[in-house]
């Protein structure tokens, strides 16, 4: 399964730099000119230590979601159908990463798809894109 | 007690595909069927989350219209069971009975409802006068009936007359069609003819979700205790599954109508279909609750894993659950029956909201059962739940502690189309007669209606869907059963009446009240009858003791029936309410009333109507549909203090056993409320002293809630408090009242 990885040792995100990983994914994928309606958000950067928004791709809320609308494709990344989605939002409110994202004009919410563009635009090299094995299907 | 803990492994492993299909009876079905009227209308979807307009349809004269929604229905009535209530009102007449043509069903769901963010959004309020009580029953039901007839176009459907065969009322809120049509031969019973209608009116596949049937069942029709069952479809079992408007016979209504069924086909489901008008505010609220579900649930009530029969084992240690007719209040089998077995027996990998956006998931299935009796034995079906109200009530109350019949029991009501709080009520009344002696297996025609004799009990339910046999005397009622025992001179008329739970004619819900005075007057101070939907206090009186004196009693009983009433008039569900709270809800004033969940709802009526209110005026909302209610029981010769009065099993014990298993708890309070000296004294002495002393003190609860209702002590609605709520615009309801205040 494809899953989007930060490397804190090298994001530079507290001191110098512009967080273009969020604009990028907010202009290249979501197509707004708006780095909160990114799919990652890196929040703070201490030193020595950091803190970031981004979807694992760990299948919870695929279990939570009433309609359907949330299946991992053929790369095992969770993605949603917004013909299904009925925009209840449970997958927002049980993704215990907070990484399943909501842009206040639009009715269906927004997750990463582990596509890699902003792994392509990060400055010190901090972004991965790598394959894990899937976890287990959880009772949520 | 312990928090329970969930163990995924061990729950049982049941594929949850699994079922016994019908689908091969569609065609004969089709064959069957035939149009009587088809009109066309313009679909519309709602604005602010009215329609402004509902659906009368009369299936003896194949009348269909319109109405309009008027501002005054929206001031004073909101939606839901208040708009049931309004059309009601002025379908009938005082004289007007259950099988009467102008009778009527009314459906609607409310103006929240159908939001798909918030748990619970997707109730229907079903109205009617019931055969029970002949008084207007409401009941508050999940299942995507509602919603879609709200996306379809209509605030409410009014279903009147009497049709000569059976019909199926269908629309179609996509193309724009009502057609009634004519039903002959094909299946009456829920769980196949729901399943038939469904894939018969989805377009395909993917439009099954888009279809929601109301149907009964084959005991609707010989009984009084008839229920409506709504579908959903459920996409990841892949079937049909149902959410029921049980109480007081609606079911009944609908069979006697010659109504086969409802359906309708609604739009495809999307988040903003009400067009609320802050749909932010809702957005915000409905996420704020799902994350307060996902942390708090599994350490509070584990609605999630359990539904509602999370509470099974807590009534059990509170000495609260019924047993044996309310006789007792536990039992060393329950754990048999308790959560702890239900959450390994429920499938658990799949989502069982019974509308769109219920994080709350109550909807429980046991999967993977194989029927030993009845028309449909050896058939693998899916049962719907068990709720805690049919642990208790088909399970304890009647001494059935084997799960597999409890779910038999479960799953021939719901399909039969018949109650199963009722259903529980009444047998535990049959098997307690036939403990005394008034009844024995002559009078039964056979049965052995001895506590916890599960075959027996399914074999009087299958008499009764056939039409036959003592099953069709069970399905009269415990109320019209007292009376043809007393009639027959089967036994001691005080003793029969004693042990009979009902109340206005119907049959108590599986809470026992003996030693709970709040919930005493919760089931007998109710406008439709003792079912807890209106006054659920015994938790917050008993387990969590929240309502200490006498006064704080009286004020939940002024204040809860209200605020409960509320969930009614928009379509929400109240479960979500108190069965999860947040964190600090313990250290909040008045925590019993769970002060954020209030504003939360106070917050999603004003997103949607953009009608402001606030947690005062939600009471005053209430308090207009409340009183109105209250005013049409006394317009249907009912509603007066003599009809809020009490079984007296319901009080204290009526018997010497019921004393005795109790002796210490009852002498206490000989000693500290009655400053009387137990010893020496029989236990006859002992409970006659008892008796007294709650007759008089329930009489004294029922003067103080009545003035605090602003009610005459007979239980009438003052001419002050109508105006004080804007009633006194009704003419009607204003000499309604004028003829009972002197
Ligand atoms: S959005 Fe959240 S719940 Fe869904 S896969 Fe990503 S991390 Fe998991
Ligand atoms: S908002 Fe859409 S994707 Fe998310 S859980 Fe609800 S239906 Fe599924
Ligand atoms: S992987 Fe793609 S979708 Fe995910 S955060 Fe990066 S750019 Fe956005
Ligand atoms: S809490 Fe249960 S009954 Fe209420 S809406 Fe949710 S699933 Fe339905």
């Amino acid at each position: 399964m494809k899953q989007l990885v930060i490397d804190f040792q090298k994001c530079d995100a507290g001191r110098n730099c512009n967080h273009e990983c969020e604009m990028e994914c907010a202009i290249k994928v979501f197509k707004v000119d708006d780095p909160a309606q990114a799919a990652l958000q890196i929040k703070a950067y201490e030193d020595g230590g950091g803190k970031a928004v981004l979807c694992d791709q760990c299948g919870d809320c695929v279990v939570v979601c009433p309609s359907e609308a949330l299946k991992r494709n053929k790369l095992g990344v969770v993605m949603i159908d917004k013909q299904l989605c009925v925009g209840c939002y449970m997958c927002i409110g049980f993704c215990e990463k907070d990484a399943f994202m909501r842009n206040p004009d639009w009715i269906v919410p927004h997750k990463c798809t582990s596509c890699g563009v902003c792994v392509k635009v990060c400055p010190h090299g901090a972004l991965s894109i790598q394959d894990v094995p899937e976890p287990a299907v959880r009772i949520i | 007690m312990s928090q329970l803990v969930f163990d995924p492994s061990k729950v049982m492993d049941i594929d949850y595909t699994k079922r016994t299909e019908y689908l091969g009876q569609l065609e004969a079905l089709r064959a069957g069927m035939r149009t009587l009227k088809e009109v066309p209308f313009q679909p519309s979807l709602p604005d602010k989350g009215y329609t402004n307009r509902t659906l009368y349809v009369n299936v003896g004269s194949l009348e269909v219209t319109e109405k309009p929604v008027t501002q005054q229905m929206k001031d004073v009535f909101i939606g839901g069971r208040g708009f049931g209530l309004y059309h009601l009102w002025n379908a009938v007449k005082p004289t007007t009975r259950w099988n009467d043509p102008e009778n009527e069903i009314v459906i609607s769901p409310g103006p929240v409802a159908g939001m798909t963010q918030y748990a619970g959004t997707g109730k229907s309020l079903v109205v009617s006068l019931s055969p029970q009580t002949d008084i207007p029953i409401d009941s508050n039901v999940g299942g995507f009936y509602g919603p879609l007839l709200k996306f379809s176009g209509f605030d409410a459907l009014e279903l009147q007359g009497k049709a000569d065969k059976d019909v199926i009322l269908f629309v179609d809120g996509v193309k724009g069609i009502i057609r009634i049509e004519e039903v002959e031969g094909g299946p009456e019973d829920s769980h196949v003819l729901a399943e038939l209608l469904t894939h018969m009116y989805a377009e395909n596949e993917k439009d099954l979700p888009n279809v929601s049937v109301v149907s009964s069942g084959a005991a609707a029709a010989h009984s009084l205790i008839g229920m409506l069952n709504f579908s959903f479809y459920d996409r990841r079992r892949k079937c049909v599954r149902f959410k029921q408007a049980g109480r007081g016979g609606i079911g009944t209504v609908f069979r006697d109508k010659r109504i086969r069924a409802l359906v309708v086909r609604g739009p495809k489901v999307a988040g903003d279909l009400n067009h609320p008008v802050d749909p932010e505010t809702i957005a915000n609220t409905g996420i704020k609750y799902h994350k307060e579900i996902r942390e708090n649930d599994g350490g509070q009530c584990m609605m999630r894993r359990n539904g509602t029969a999370h509470i099974v084992e807590i009534m059990d240690a509170y000495d609260l659950l019924p047993v044996h007719n309310f006789q007792y209040g536990s039992h060393p089998d329950v754990h048999k029956i308790d959560s702890a077995y239900w959450q390994q027996r429920c499938t658990q990998a799949t989502v069982d909201g019974c509308w769109y956006g219920c994080s709350m998931a109550c909807a429980k299935g046991a999967d993977g059962l194989v029927l030993k009796t009845g028309p449909y034995r050896g058939d693998m079906v899916t049962v719907d739940g068990p709720e805690y109200e049919n642990a208790a009530g088909l399970g304890s109350n009647c001494g059935v502690f084997d799960p597999d019949y409890l779910l038999e029991l479960n799953f021939y009501c719901d399909t039969y189309g018949i109650c199963t709080i009722t259903w529980g009520t009444l047998t535990a009344f049959v098997m307690e007669c036939y403990q005394r002696g008034i009844l024995n297996k002559e009078r039964t025609g056979g049965l052995e209606m001895t506590w916890g004799n599960a075959e027996a009990d399914l074999e009087m339910m299958h008499q009764m869907a056939r039409g036959e046999g003592f099953g069709m005397i069970a399905g009269m009622g415990v109320k019209k059963m007292k009376e043809y025992f007393i009639k027959q001179g089967w036994g001691d008329p005080q003793l029969i009446n004693d042990i009979g739970m009902e109340n206005k004619g119907l049959e108590y819900s599986q809470y026992m009240s003996k030693e709970s005075l709040a919930q005493q007057g919760g089931y007998a101070l109710t406008n439709k009858g003792p079912q807890h939907d209106e006054a659920w206090l015994i938790f917050m009186d008993m387990v969590n003791k929240q309502i200490p004196t006498f006064e704080d009693k009286a004020e939940a009983l002024y204040y809860f029936p209200l605020f409960r009433t509320w969930f009614g008039l928009n379509g929400f569900c109240k479960l979500p309410w108190n069965d999860v709270v947040p964190a600090d809800n313990a250290q909040q004033p008045e925590a019993h009333k769970v002060p954020e969940h209030v504003q939360n709802y106070v917050d999603l009526f004003s997103a949607t109507t953009g009608v402001k209110i606030d947690k005062e005026e939600l009471i005053i909302q209430s308090a207009k549909v409340y009183n109105f209610q209250r005013v049409f029981n006394i317009r249907m010769g009912k509603g007066l203090r003599e009809h809020d009065a009490a079984p007296y099993r319901s009080l204290g014990p009526v018997t010497k056993e019921e004393y005795e298993s109790r002796a210490e708890r009852y002498d206490q309070q000989i000693i500290k409320e009655m400053g009387l000296d137990p010893a020496g004294k029989s236990t006859e002495e002992k409970m006659a002293l008892h008796r007294q002393w709650r007759t008089d003190r329930f009489s004294k609860l029922m003067d103080s809630v009545y003035a605090r209702r602003g009610w005459t002590s007979n239980g009438v609605p003052t001419l002050a408090r109508l105006k004080e709520l804007g009633l006194d615009a009704f003419p009607e309801v204003v000499d309604v009242v004028k003829q009972h205040l002197s």
